[in-house]
């Protein structure tokens, strides 16, 4: 199989970058998108050039590392995957394949594909998470938590962090990280005492991040690897209304 | 010298708490004048970070991922274990501990392994209370499952993402604390080297991977959580970026490395399919609750799999060990594979499979509940090889997976450097020869949450009392300076092969003699091979680019030279070990059925080796069983 990449490259942050075009011969289908990347990489150390730095760490569409923009799509042609779970049995003989790193302003690139999200870090620290110390929790079954509630604050809990839900939006919202990490934990008793503090500030910080707000176009939940429901915007929105209500 | 443990005085069952009651304390006032380094982010580095820093210590938490999020724990599936029995069907304490020694084929330490017993009923609540949203019964109460090498249900999971669901209870915790200023993330750095002054770890060398720049941190101790090395084989379960760096580092500056070749061989992988391969994908162990392994009773039978009468199916696990049948533990559960693909049974394109099928499951129970226990399971099978196994079976394999092996530590998680510590799976300490399925995000968690942050006032309570170290020490500057050399050394070779080319020759060796089945002549052979692609290495290697911006072809670079020594002192290990025990088996050592077969009066301890000028030197801590009788591991 023969294909023809069209890859963005960008020296650093502050340089400007252009695409530049690889003819990659000898892939075969089952090969994934990174391990044709890869291929190609060792044909341009062969010819003493810098190869591509892209993003990955498990390849098993979990850690959410890697992710990149191809053919106009975040991680590619097919719904609800990761790029690392893409093969190239998803393209045809001759393609050529564009490849382009997230776009977003809260998002710069560093080089080449890698993208700094940060961003999303900076999102968790204000109030993802449950206050309690090491040491002082009660009995395990002594908090109840019904199947359904278990099972939907798990949907939300499944995120893997890699923003692909910024990346295809038009307006680079990061609502559905936010509202996926807030219904997780709101939505259980565990999370309840600091619910409202929680839903004000990460929304507040998505703000101050640069991302842009959300028109409900519904892009995000086509490209989520999870397929985490657009239904969960919803419910921060009203999670917010309610917490603003009750911090009047 | 002689490795001393520092295993408590008293009964079994109180070891853990006389530790506690004559362990050093440090007042609040004076925690946050001690900087403790932590490498790694995973559950056992997030956790200790996170924890330390709660307890009033100033932390700093590197990792070389973009985020904390990513580290590999994520990627655990199955479960964690843990003595509740909340289903009632006599699980303990003692059975816990049992069933993990047993497990390990009694080469690990009783003091610890009870203790990780001991600890795991609290870690559940701990974790419940930080927003884990584990199965739920429709009454509230928490779900459990079984693992391979109990009879008890004693795993909680949160579908097949129970790592990630850890994880990120670890993270969002880690982030609380650097929320309030007590912990300093570094993402995108990796440790390159270990400082120690006058015997003591007292820093670190890190280069920004975004910038290339050298870093230089000192800390009053330093704890390595950096994870297992089985890229050393390069296809593995691992995530690709995953190395022995950090601890292979740590060895060459005077730390024992333990059991080095005691590497986990995972049964339910998905198979090799082409060269070009980077990963070996794990399906979760928790697979084999329900589903049936087999091989065709016929060679070569090119028939699909539905094709395949009953009669005509060999379900080996169940013949072997019928007992514990496809639960069997995942050292017996791999050889057994091996054996039969070895025999010419093996199915797939690159017969190098095994089925792992559901029909009889759901037949039995529906499909509705199938779905519900392994639906994203099944779902991530399907996006790889795009085969719907809800129709046919799965194809599986198996894989490099976890290192039972790593830094020597004592009972304190101390190694053999003075301040340095090494929690989760880069330490050697619970697991001995095999680790059972849903102990390892179970071990980091409680290295990490409940016992580093127990014993590390024991050292630091002394190091108050000394002068902080500072990053002007001449010490700093000669590591520096000596990882500068080894980056530019790479940087000029200027050959004419890459890093995956050498690591793919790493692997094929590491692969052939030193995994499932190992035997003296193939070791030595490897031993000298290895020496070969090492020198080929340094000689022969390209990797463009430069030192002081992003690289990934010299952060590959200098992985691999690390792993390629890491490799030599891993088929040493099982060299110099002439006896079969839990995944070490030697060929030469086996009963006349094929099982392993352990020599007590020989080898009953830890082979803990030091570095000496590129060659180790055997050190021995002799395991004593005052507890239990090691007993021959039978799963029949």
């Amino acid at each position: 199989m023969k294909v023809t990449f069209k890859i963005w490259r960008q020296e650093n942050a502050k340089s400007n970058g252009g695409f530049q075009s690889y003819e990659v011969d000898g892939l075969t289908d089952d090969m994934s998108f990174l391990e044709a990347l890869d291929h190609l990489n060792e044909i341009l150390v062969g010819q003493n050039q810098k190869t591509i730095a892209y993003e990955y760490d498990c390849r098993e569409g979990i850690c959410g590392q890697c992710g990149v923009f191809i053919n106009g799509r975040a991680h590619g042609p097919l719904d609800n995957i990761t790029t690392c779970q893409l093969h190239m049995r998803s393209f045809t003989d001759g393609q050529t394949i564009v490849v382009e790193p997230w776009r977003a302003k809260a998002f710069p690139v560093i080089k080449d594909l890698v993208v700094d999200r940060s961003a999303l870090d900076n999102i968790m620290e204000q109030g993802g998470y449950i206050s309690a110390k090491t040491g002082t929790a009660p009995e395990a079954n002594a908090i109840l938590v019904g199947k359904d509630v278990a099972d939907k604050a798990m949907d939300a809990a499944a995120c893997i962090g890699c923003g692909a839900c910024v990346a295809s939006c038009k307006n680079a919202s990061a609502a559905l990280f936010t509202a996926a990490k807030i219904n997780h934990m709101n939505s259980l008793p565990q999370g309840k005492q600091e619910a409202h503090r929680r839903v004000l500030e990460m929304s507040r910080q998505m703000e101050l991040e640069g991302f842009g707000s959300c028109t409900f176009t519904g892009a995000c939940e086509v490209e989520c690897p999870e397929g985490i429901s657009i239904t969960n915007i919803a419910e921060m929105n009203a999670r917010r209304a309610m917490a603003k209500w009750h911090n009047l | 010298m002689v490795l001393y443990a520092k295993i408590p005085n008293g009964p079994l069952e109180n070891k853990w708490r006389n530790y506690q009651i004559t362990s050093q304390l440090i007042n609040p006032a004076n925690k946050k004048k001690l900087n403790v380094i932590v490498v790694g982010s995973g559950l056992a580095g997030a956790g200790a970070a996170a924890t330390l820093a709660e307890l009033g210590y100033d932390v700093k938490c590197f990792c070389y991922q973009d985020s904390a999020r990513r580290a590999h724990s994520v990627a655990a599936q199955g479960g964690i274990n843990a003595a509740k029995n909340y289903q009632h069907d006599g699980d303990s304490v003692w059975r816990m501990f049992y069933d993990t020694l047993k497990g390990g084929d009694f080469r690990s330490r009783e003091a610890n392994v009870y203790r990780l017993a001991e600890l795991s009923a609290p870690l559940i609540d701990h974790y419940v209370q930080q927003g884990v949203p584990f199965a739920r019964e429709y009454g509230g109460v928490l779900v459990n499952r079984s693992f391979g090498g109990v009879h008890v249900q004693r795993t909680f999971y949160a579908r097949g993402q129970t790592g990630q669901q850890l994880l990120l209870a670890a993270y969002s915790q880690l982030y609380k604390m650097k929320r309030a200023k007590k912990v300093q993330m570094f993402p995108r750095h990796e440790m390159l080297d270990l400082v120690v002054i006058e015997g003591k770890a007292k820093g670190i060398v890190v280069r920004d991977l975004t910038t290339g720049e050298l870093k230089r941190f000192a800390a009053d101790a330093v704890v390595l959580a950096t994870g297992g090395y089985s890229r050393v084989f390069r296809l593995s379960t691992l995530a690709i970026g995953c190395n022995g760096s950090a601890i292979w580092k740590a060895h060459k500056r005077g730390a024992f490395f333990a059991a080095p070749s005691f590497t986990q061989i995972h049964p339910t992988a998905l198979p090799q399919t082409s060269e070009a391969q980077s990963k070996l994908t794990l399906m979760s162990e928790s697979l084999r609750n329900d589903g049936r392994i087999w091989v065709p009773k016929k060679k070569d039978d090119d028939r699909n799999a539905n094709a395949i009468p009953e009669e005509e199916r060999d379900y080996y696990l169940e013949r072997r060990y019928p007992s514990f049948g496809n639960l069997a533990p995942r050292d017996i559960a791999s050889r057994a594979a091996k054996e039969r693909i070895d025999a010419g049974y093996g199915v797939g394109r690159l017969k190098n499979a095994v089925y792992l099928d559901f029909k009889h499951a759901i037949e039995r129970f529906g499909i509705e509940i199938i779905k519900d226990r392994y639906g994203n399971l099944f779902k991530m099978y399907k996006k790889i090889t795009g085969v719907d196994a809800y129709e046919e079976p799965m194809q599986i394999s198996p894989a490099a997976h976890f290192s039972m092996g790593g830094l020597w530590v004592d009972y304190e998680l101390m190694t053999t450097i003075p301040g340095l510590y090494a929690i989760g799976e880069c330490n050697f300490s619970d697991h001995g020869a095999n680790r059972l399925g849903a102990n390892s995000l179970l071990q980091a968690s409680i290295d990490g949450y409940f016992v580093l942050p127990n014993t590390i006032n024991n050292y630091l309570a002394n190091a108050l009392k000394e002068d902080h170290p500072t990053t002007e020490h001449p010490e700093f500057e000669k590591v520096e300076k000596e990882v500068a050399a080894q980056i530019n050394k790479l940087l000029f070779i200027k050959g004419d092969k890459t890093v995956d080319h050498f690591h793919r020759e790493l692997g094929k060796v590491m692969w052939q003699e030193c995994t499932m089945s190992r035997n003296k002549e193939g070791l030595e052979k490897a031993i000298s091979q290895i020496q070969k692609i090492k020198d080929a290495f340094w000689k022969e290697v390209n990797v463009t680019g430069g030192h002081h911006e992003m690289n990934t072809e010299l952060e590959k670079a200098l992985r691999l030279a690390d792993f390629i020594e890491l490799g030599l002192l891993m088929c040493t290990d099982a060299l110099e070990r002439e006896e079969s025990c839990g995944a070490h088996f030697r060929e030469e050592h086996q009963t006349s059925d094929g099982e392993a077969l352990r020599h007590d009066e020989k080898y009953s301890y830890v082979s803990a080796w030091e570095y000496h000028n590129g060659n180790f030197k055997l050190h021995k801590e002799t395991l004593e069983f005052a507890n239990v009788q090691p007993t021959v591991r039978s799963y029949k």
